[in-house]
C-alpha cells in the first residue's frame, strides 16, 4: 500500500517537472511553472522520507534528515533572497555545485558501502560499480566547475590558462577514464585509494575545465554544467532504482544541453568554440590597432542633447547592473518622456552577464516591458535615433564584431549603435570590456565617452534635466 | 558480454525512460525566447536537485556506527536541500520580475 503511494508520489513528481519545465518557457506562464515544479520536488521529497523502504526495511535517522533539511532550507532561502540582481548568475552556478556535490558524495557514501560488502564475501554488480563512477566524476567536476564559474563571475578568480592545457585536460580525463575502467573490471575494491585518486582527478579535470574560459562565456558554461549535474543526479536514480530521480535528471540534462546550444546561439558562437577557443588567448589579430583619440561630453552637454532629441535609445550593459542603476535610469527615462522624448531600450541578447539579465534587471525597476526592445527591432530603430546612451555595454556594440574577421567577438551580432546621430558612452574607464578587446566606436567622429559610476552619472543627468 | 547483456535486460525500463526523457527535454524547451534563458537556466537547475532523494535514501540508511555515511550523508542533504530551495527561489525571485510588467 504505502509503496503504491510513493510511486503514484514519484509520477506526480516527474509530471510536474515536465509541466514545470514546459511553463519555464513561456513568459505568461513561466512562474507558476517553477511553483509547480517546486510542489512536485517537495511531494517527491516527503514522500521518499515517509514512505520509502528497502528490503521492507522504512528509513531511519530522522532528526539527522530533518536537521539537514531545515539547515539546507534556512541557508538557501536566506541566500537566494539576499542576492542582489546582479549577482543572480552567480547564485545559479553556486547551487548548481551543491547539486553536483551532492551526488559525488551519495557516490562515495555508496562506494564505501559496497566496498565493505565485497569484503565480506558478497559479489559484486559491475553495471552498480559503472554507475557509482559515473555520478563521482560527473558530479565532482560539475562542483569544481560551478565553483570556478562563480568565483570568476563575482571576481574573484582571473582568467588562467597554460600552453598545452587542453592536452593535459585530455591526460587527466584518459587517466580518470582508465583507473575507473580498471577498478570497474578488476572488482578490486579493496583499492580504495585508487577510488579516491579518481575523486581527486575529478576535482582538478572541473578546475582546469573552466579556468581558461572567459568570463563572458560563463553563462554558456554554467548552462553546460548545470546539465552535467542533472545526467549525475539521473545515474542516482539508476543507483537507487529511483524513477522521478532518473526523468528529473535527464531531463535537465538534455533540456540544459539545449539551452546551452541556444545560447551559444545567441552569441552566433559554436559551442566548440566557447570551450577550447578561449578569449583573449588569440586576440593579437587587431588590438594593436589605432588607439586613437575619443572625445568627452560634459553632464550638461549630454542633459542638454537627450532632452531636445526627439527619440533616444537607451543600451544598458553589465555597467548599470554593477552600479544598481536600474532605478535611477527608469527616473531618466520617465523625465525624457515628461518632455516629449520618446525612449526605447535596446536589449542585447547577452547583454549583461547572462541572457534576458538585463529584462530582469529592467522589470525590476518597472520599466513598462513594450519599451524593451529586441536586437532585431532596435537595429531598425537606430537609424531613426537621434542619441543613443550605451550604460556599461561594451563588447554587444563593438562593431568590429561585424567588421573584423581578426577579432575574438567576429561574427557576434551586435547593435547598430553607429547608425544614429550621436552615441553617448557612460563607461568607468577606457579599460576595453570583458572579452577584453578594444571597442573602436568609442573614437569615431560620432561618439562622446561620459565617464563615472553609471548611478552616479544617471543621477547627475537627472537633476540636469529637472533644472532645464 | 553476457553480464552487460543481463544488465541490460534487467534494466530495460529505466533505459526507455532515459530515452524518452532526453527528447522530452529537447522538445519541452523547443523554441524558448532569449528573455527567459536565465530562468529557465535556473529552474532547470532547481529541478536537478532531485538528487537530494538519493542524499535522504543514504542518510535513512545509514547504520548509527557508520560514521561516514552518517556525516557524508547529512553533508549529502544540506548541499541537495541548498540546491532545490535555492534554487527555486532564485528564480521564483526572477520571474516575479517579469509579472509585474503587464
Amino acid at each position: 500500500m504505502e509503496l503504491n503511494i510513493l510511486i503514484i508520489c514519484y509520477l506526480i513528481g516527474s509530471v510536474t517537472f515536465i509541466i514545470g519545465l514546459k511553463m519555464l518557457s513561456h513568459p505568461e506562464s513561466a512562474r507558476n511553472g517553477n511553483l509547480i515544479a517546486a510542489a512536485g520536488m517537495a511531494i517527491s521529497i516527503f514522500a521518499t522520507i515517509f514512505l520509502y523502504e528497502e528490503e521492507g526495511l522504512k528509513l531511519g535517522n530522522y532528526i539527522w534528515i530533518f536537521s539537514a533539511l531545515i539547515i539546507g532550507t534556512i541557508l538557501g532561502t536566506m541566500a537566494a533572497k539576499r542576492v542582489k540582481m546582479t549577482a543572480m548568475p552567480e547564485m545559479v552556478s553556486l547551487f548548481n555545485g551543491m547539486g553536483g556535490a551532492c551526488a559525488a558524495l551519495i557516490s562515495i557514501v555508496e562506494f564505501d558501502h559496497l566496498s565493505h560488502q565485497i569484503q565480506a564475501g558478497a559479489t559484486a554488480d559491475r553495471g552498480i560499480l559503472l554507475i557509482i563512477f559515473a555520478g563521482l566524476i560527473i558530479g565532482t567536476i560539475s562542483f569544481a566547475g560551478s565553483m570556478v564559474a562563480w568565483g570568476k563571475l563575482n571576481g574573484k578568480i582571473k582568467d588562467f590558462s597554460f600552453n598545452g592545457q587542453h592536452i593535459v585536460n585530455l591526460v587527466i580525463f584518459g587517466v580518470i577514464i582508465a583507473l575507473s575502467a580498471y577498478l570497474i573490471i578488476s572488482l578490486d575494491t579493496a583499492a580504495n585509494t585508487l577510488f579516491y585518486v579518481v575523486f581527486a582527478l575529478s576535482v582538478v579535470y572541473g578546475l582546469l575545465f573552466v579556468f581558461p574560459i572567459g568570463g563572458a562565456d560563463m553563462p554558456v558554461v554554467i548552462s553546460l554544467l548545470n546539465s552535467f549535474t542533472g545526467v549525475a543526479a539521473a545515474f542516482g536514480g539508476f543507483l537507487y532504482d529511483n524513477p522521478v530521480m532518473l526523468t528529473g535528471g535527464i531531463l535537465v540534462g538534455s533540456a540544459g544541453t539545449i539551452l546551452t546550444i541556444l545560447m551559444c546561439k545567441a552569441m552566433n558562437r559554436p559551442l566548440s568554440n566557447v570551450l577550447i577557443g578561449s578569449f583573449g588567448g588569440s586576440s593579437a589579430g587587431s588590438s594593436g590597432k589605432e588607439q586613437g583619440a575619443y572625445k568627452e561630453i560634459s553632464i550638461s552637454d549630454s542633459a542638454v542633447v537627450m532632452s531636445y532629441a526627439k527619440r533616444v535609445m537607451i543600451v544598458p550593459g553589465y555597467g548599470l547592473a554593477v552600479a544598481q542603476a536600474q532605478h535611477v535610469c527608469h527616473e531618466l527615462e520617465k523625465l525624457l518622456c515628461d518632455k516629449g522624448v520618446e525612449v526605447n531600450y535596446a536589449i542585447h541578447p547577452v547583454a549583461g552577464r547572462m541572457p534576458g539579465h538585463m529584462n530582469v534587471l529592467l522589470a525590476e525597476a518597472d520599466v513598462d516591458y513594450a519599451k524593451l526592445l529586441e536586437m532585431e527591432q532596435a537595429n531598425e530603430e537606430f537609424p531613426m535615433t537621434d542619441v543613443v546612451l550605451i550604460l556599461g555595454a561594451n563588447d554587444v556594440v563593438n562593431p568590429a564584431a561585424k567588421t573584423d574577421p581578426g577579432s575574438p567577438i567576429y561574427g557576434m551580432p551586435v547593435l547598430d549603435v553607429e547608425l544614429s546621430k550621436l552615441v553617448i558612452i557612460n563607461k568607468r574607464s577606457m579599460n576595453p570590456g570583458y572579452a577584453g578587446i578594444e571597442n573602436e566606436l568609442f573614437f569615431q567622429p560620432k561618439s562622446s565617452m561620459l565617464f563615472g559610476d553609471a548611478k552616479s552619472v544617471l543621477q547627475q543627468l537627472v537633476t540636469e534635466i529637472k533644472t532645464l | 558480454m553476457d553480464e552487460t547483456l543481463n544488465w541490460l535486460s534487467q534494466h530495460q525500463q529505466m533505459i526507455y525512460i532515459v530515452i524518452l526523457s532526453v527528447f522530452l527535454g529537447i522538445e519541452v524547451i523547443g523554441r524558448v525566447p532569449s528573455v527567459l534563458h536565465t530562468p529557465l537556466m535556473s529552474g532547470a537547475n532547481a529541478i536537478h536537485g532531485v538528487v537530494i532523494i538519493g542524499a535522504i535514501i543514504v542518510m535513512g540508511k545509514a547504520e548509527s556506527e557508520n560514521l561516514l555515511a552518517l556525516v557524508l550523508g547529512f553533508l549529502a542533504v544540506i548541499l541537495g536541500t541548498l540546491n532545490v530551495v535555492g534554487g527555486f527561489v532564485v528564480t521564483d525571485r526572477m520571474l516575479e520580475m517579469f509579472k509585474k510588467k503587464k
